[in-house]
């Protein structure tokens, strides 16, 4: 057992289901759908053995493995995991095997192709998480938007094809550039140590020319930046997620705009330290008028889709602001704030869709008065909204609060922002949730809405679960980040000390000018 | 036995041993007319078969010198493992090629001897360029590949699109040819030999810069091998030929003779032009990004697919410039593997085109695809792979020959360029996801049938595991060009 893959089994079981399945017949879509979910749910055990096998007091990374793969260059097959990424990957495995559960009766069309598509999309999900190797890193984050481009593009909503290619756009505009950035690094690194590795962990300790960084730091947090995304380039977020069906929404919510915020934290932050420090007023600024914007544009959406969208723009916002805080609070809060999107968000997302599976409309005035039809329906979607607003016991407040704690040891007015950014989020949640289930029953609504089954109480109940586990909780969670959130603080810390030591021997140091109110 | 060997000894002293592959093709280019004229019409389905033995036994000559390092006929012809690795190339993108045009020449009624006659003799003169490591003997070569290949444009004699291609290929094609040969006289006059290893003797001996008539003679020979990669400003001919051509002998223009000219530019650029260097790499460095951007921003445009697959061929040559303004092994290194990428990418792309038909033309418009995912899965997936490694998109052999590319690009200091082609990859993807979004999120209005067979079917399966294989494990592909391009320095 010691030598056991686990890691690479968690990354390649969904490709292995999604290979079995090619071979079945395409019209026996009952079988294919109990494939599907029997992988992906395999998947999520694999990943509950690893957190408990998961080492709380190890800072680096664990279960590593490491096979050479293209040499000549010294890029290998270098996975591992630590407190950042154990959360992602277990909630990646989670949110695949809800989303395979929600599309069960809602995908009618080209059911193969759509559970290869969400399996393939799995397996490059974790192994955008669990790579150690930058290239190997590259490959599996370009490699993840095909199935995704798909997901929207062939069991989209009307305006489908229009927001599968801004998707694509989008989101290949800043990786690509992200590969330069990517290779002038490993040549960098070359010329420093002569040594050619495409190694994360070695890449960390390159010291980069002080323009160079600068430049480096921004092609990589453009691409990341575009993912989030962080406001102003967040508009082809809202297409996605309006024209995607529900278990691309979940995903695309749930997972891809974590990337961004993981990628900051594995790569950003670590190999361009010097200039991070440098963007903390620039990235927290743009937080911050994401985080406004986004509930101003959510407060003004008739579709709950947009609506949630929006929303998202505005959280992740929060979670960029406690990231660049660059305090323990700050980014435990961030991290833990991640995987709170990720529930309640995706949770969200699959209430939209089982709206929708009954009402074929996503327009909020088209709803109304179903907490009397729904009760048990009601109830879930109470609990999620509550979760998303950050109510004390819920998930979203454990996040939120540390988030506000870390933000305001470090800059006070940031703090201010936030806080305003989540009452507002109460005031956009909560109009939605009244629109939807208080009030009149339409007339031409009558007999549409039945309560909620087994099927998808199955899918609600696992997240109120872990709502309330987190919200009561937090610690259990933290303290498997600290080790590493703690490492990855020390790294900075360093990088702070040399930093202005430099400002004061450098000639142009205008970019690396410590933060006001820097402790 | 011991006679064998000695008279064995005696040949590879002559340097005959380094013509055998080629020869061995140019034979089977005439066993094939001969077949022809004793076969019965109706048996001609022999015919790319008795040719693929000639191009498998090509090949096994080859891989039975791998390693040898032979001159032959007084030095013009060199056997190394740089002619060996695009011989191989060479070869492996006929026998494809052969593959395809099995099913689809008959379907379009020119299943005829000389087809596949001259199909060969092309190849044979493609790899008596990739051979040559004198001038006039790459010249040889390259009329061979040309007048076969204008032949064989215009081999749709009643359609007008298909003659009116040959003739524009040849008449440019003379052009060029006519401007690499005076080039090759300059060359010769201000060196005094049209070796390529003698060009760099002379050009680097003495502290003499290079006077003008050296300029002139790169610069005319610049103009006849961009011309034949395609590259902007000469690369007005690819759309009309690409389009008019049968869709095999476009898949064959595509690769195969780009193949053949790079493999050429790469040996003389190697072994003979680092002095004058500084001032070629500010001319590709032009034509790179022209090649490019021109390339990829017109394929937008385009609604019949062979014209998009020629400007996005365009472009690909402009990456290939990239790498060969990097220069350097890397930069050599990174040619061969993209164009072994390259081919089998648009050989697979150009064999999915050859095998759709409507029911009196070739189905030749973009919307054709519509829908077409539907009704045939496979070949729908087949063509995603290839426009996703077009595009440039993991974990595909498209994506790891850009990345070589790009690598070298920044390994040398060009990064600017190395930003301008990633963007350029970047318009890229619109063009090639439009084929994919069309197969699978359009419906399908007309009914385009699929031609089936069992050869075309090798042939897309090659090209999907080549792309598959190289862009998950591009190592072992990486390393063989490294070693190729080895042999050069």
């Amino acid at each position: 057992m010691r030598n056991l893959p686990l890691i690479s089994l968690i990354t390649f079981v969904p490709l292995a289901g999604a290979i079995v399945i090619v071979f079945l017949d395409s019209s026996k879509a009952r079988r294919i759908k109990t494939v599907a979910l029997g992988t992906a749910f395999l998947d999520f055990l694999l990943c509950v053995f690893l957190f408990v096998r998961f080492d709380v007091s190890v800072p680096f990374m664990q279960f590593v493995e490491k096979q050479s793969w293209i040499e000549s260059i010294g890029s290998s097959y270098h996975v591992g995991i630590d407190g950042i990424s154990l959360f992602l990957v277990i909630l990646t495995a989670f949110l695949t095997v809800l989303s395979i559960g929600a599309s069960w009766y809602s995908i009618t069309r080209r059911v193969k192709g759509f559970m290869i598509s969400l399996l393939v999309l799995e397996t490059g999900m974790i192994g955008v998480f669990v790579s150690l190797d930058l290239l190997l890193f590259y490959v599996f984050w370009e490699a993840m938007l095909i199935p995704m481009y798909l997901i929207i593009g062939i069991w989209g909503g009307p305006r489908r094809i229009y927001a599968a290619v801004k998707f694509i756009i989008y989101t290949l505009a800043g990786s690509l550039l992200m590969l330069v950035a990517i290779l002038v690094l490993y040549f960098i690194h070359h010329a420093g140590t002569g040594e050619y590795t495409f190694d994360l962990l070695r890449l960390y300790g390159t010291t980069i020319p002080g323009h160079v960084e600068l430049w480096l730091f921004l092609a990589f947090a453009l691409s990341f930046a575009i993912k989030v995304p962080i406001f102003p380039f967040h508009t082809w977020l809202p297409d996605a997620h309006v024209e995607a069906p529900t278990a691309g929404s979940v995903l695309l919510a749930g997972i891809l705009l974590k990337m961004g915020t993981y990628g900051f934290l594995r790569f950003c932050l670590p190999l361009f330290p010097r200039a991070s420090l440098g963007a903390v007023p620039v990235i927290s600024i743009l937080a911050i008028v994401g985080i406004i914007y986004g509930a101003l544009v959510a407060f003004a959406q008739k579709d709950v889709k947009k609506l949630v969208a929006y929303s998202s723009v505005s959280h992740l916002g929060l979670v960029m602001l406690g990231l660049f805080a660059l305090n323990t609070q700050g980014i435990e809060g961030g991290i833990l704030q991640m995987v709170n999107h990720g529930i309640s968000t995706g949770a969200l997302f699959l209430i939209v869709g089982m709206l929708y599976d009954r009402r074929h409309s996503r327009m909020m005035e088209d709803f109304g008065g179903l907490w009397a039809k729904m009760p048990a329906f009601a109830g879930f979607f109470l609990v999620v909204v509550l979760s998303s607003i950050a109510l004390p016991g819920l998930n979203g407040f454990a996040g939120e609060f540390l988030i506000l704690v870390g933000v305001f040891l470090e800059n006070v007015p940031f703090a201010v922002f936030a806080a305003l950014g989540m009452i507002l989020s109460a005031v956009y949640l909560l109009w939605m949730f009244q629109q939807i289930m208080f009030g009149e029953t339409r007339e031409k609504n009558e007999g549409l809405f039945s309560d909620i089954g087994v099927r998808e109480k199955w899918i609600l109940v696992p997240v109120v679960v872990l709502v309330f586990w987190i919200g009561i909780w937090p610690g259990f969670f933290l303290s498997r980040m600290h080790a590493s959130v703690g490492a990855l603080l020390e790294r900075l810390n360093g990088a702070r000390a040399i930093g202005v030591e430099q400002v004061q021997n450098e000639a142009a140091p205008e970019i690396f000018v410590p933060v006001e109110g820097e402790k | 036995m011991a006679s064998s060997e000695v008279s064995l000894a005696r040949l590879s002293e002559m340097g005959f041993v380094a013509a055998v592959p080629f020869t061995i093709v140019a034979v089977s280019a005439i066993v094939v007319l001969l077949v022809d004229l004793l076969l019965p019409a109706r048996q001609r389905w022999i015919l790319p078969y008795v040719s693929l033995l000639g191009i498998v036994v090509a090949a096994f000559s080859i891989a039975l010198l791998w390693g040898v390092r032979v001159e032959g006929f007084g030095g013009v012809i060199s056997l190394d493992k740089f002619s060996s690795f695009f011989g191989i190339l060479i070869l492996l993108g006929t026998a494809l090629v052969l593959l395809i045009s099995s099913s689809y020449a008959r379907r379009e009624n020119i299943e005829k001897g000389e087809y596949y006659s001259l199909l060969l003799f092309a190849t044979s003169g493609a790899m008596l360029m990739v051979f040559a490591v004198d001038l006039l003997v790459f010249f040889l070569g390259l009329e061979i590949l040309s007048l076969c290949l204008y032949v064989l444009s215009g081999f749709f004699r009643e359609r007008a699109v298909s003659v009116e291609a040959a003739v524009k290929y040849f008449v440019l094609g003379a052009f060029a040819s006519g401007f690499f040969l005076y080039g090759i006289a300059l060359c010769y006059g201000a060196t005094g030999s049209t070796l390529y290893a003698k060009l760099q003797l002379l050009l680097s001996s003495g502290s003499q810069l290079p006077g003008p008539l050296v300029f002139a003679a790169c610069a005319l020979l610049l103009v006849g091998f961009f011309f034949k990669i395609g590259s902007v400003p000469f690369h007005m001919w690819i759309p009309d030929v690409y389009e008019g051509a049968p869709t095999s002998i476009t898949s064959y223009i595509a690769t195969i003779s780009k193949a053949a000219v790079l493999a050429a530019l790469v040996r003389i650029f190697a072994a003979s032009v680092p002095v004058i260097q500084l001032d070629f790499s500010r001319v590709l460095w032009v034509s790179a990004v022209a090649t490019m951007t021109l390339g990829n921003v017109v394929a937008i445009a385009q609604t019949n697919i062979k014209r998009m697959l020629a400007y996005s061929s365009i472009a690909h040559a402009g990456y290939i410039l990239v790498a060969l303004t990097a220069a350097g092994e890397a930069g050599y290194s990174s040619v061969l593997f993209y164009v072994l990428a390259y081919t089998f990418m648009t050989i697979g792309a150009f064999g999915v085109v050859s095998l759709l038909r409507r029911a009196q033309t070739e189905a030749l418009d973009i919307s054709s695809f519509s829908g077409i995912a539907e009704r045939h899965p496979v070949l729908s997936l087949t063509l995603a792979i290839f426009m996703i490694s077009l595009a440039g998109i993991p974990p595909t052999a498209g994506f790891f020959g850009k990345f070589y590319i790009f690598s070298a690009a920044v390994r040398t200091g060009y990064t600017n360029l190395a930003i301008i082609g990633v963007l350029n990859s970047l318009i890229s993807v619109y063009f090639y996801m439009r084929i994919v979004f069309l197969m699978y999120m359009k419906e399908g209005s007309e009914q385009i049938e699929v031609s089936s067979s069992r050869a075309a079917a090798l042939a897309l399966a090659i090209c999907v595991i080549g792309t598959i294989v190289m862009g998950i494990f591009p190592s072992s592909f990486a390393s063989l060009a490294a070693s190729s391009v080895a042999a050069l320095f």
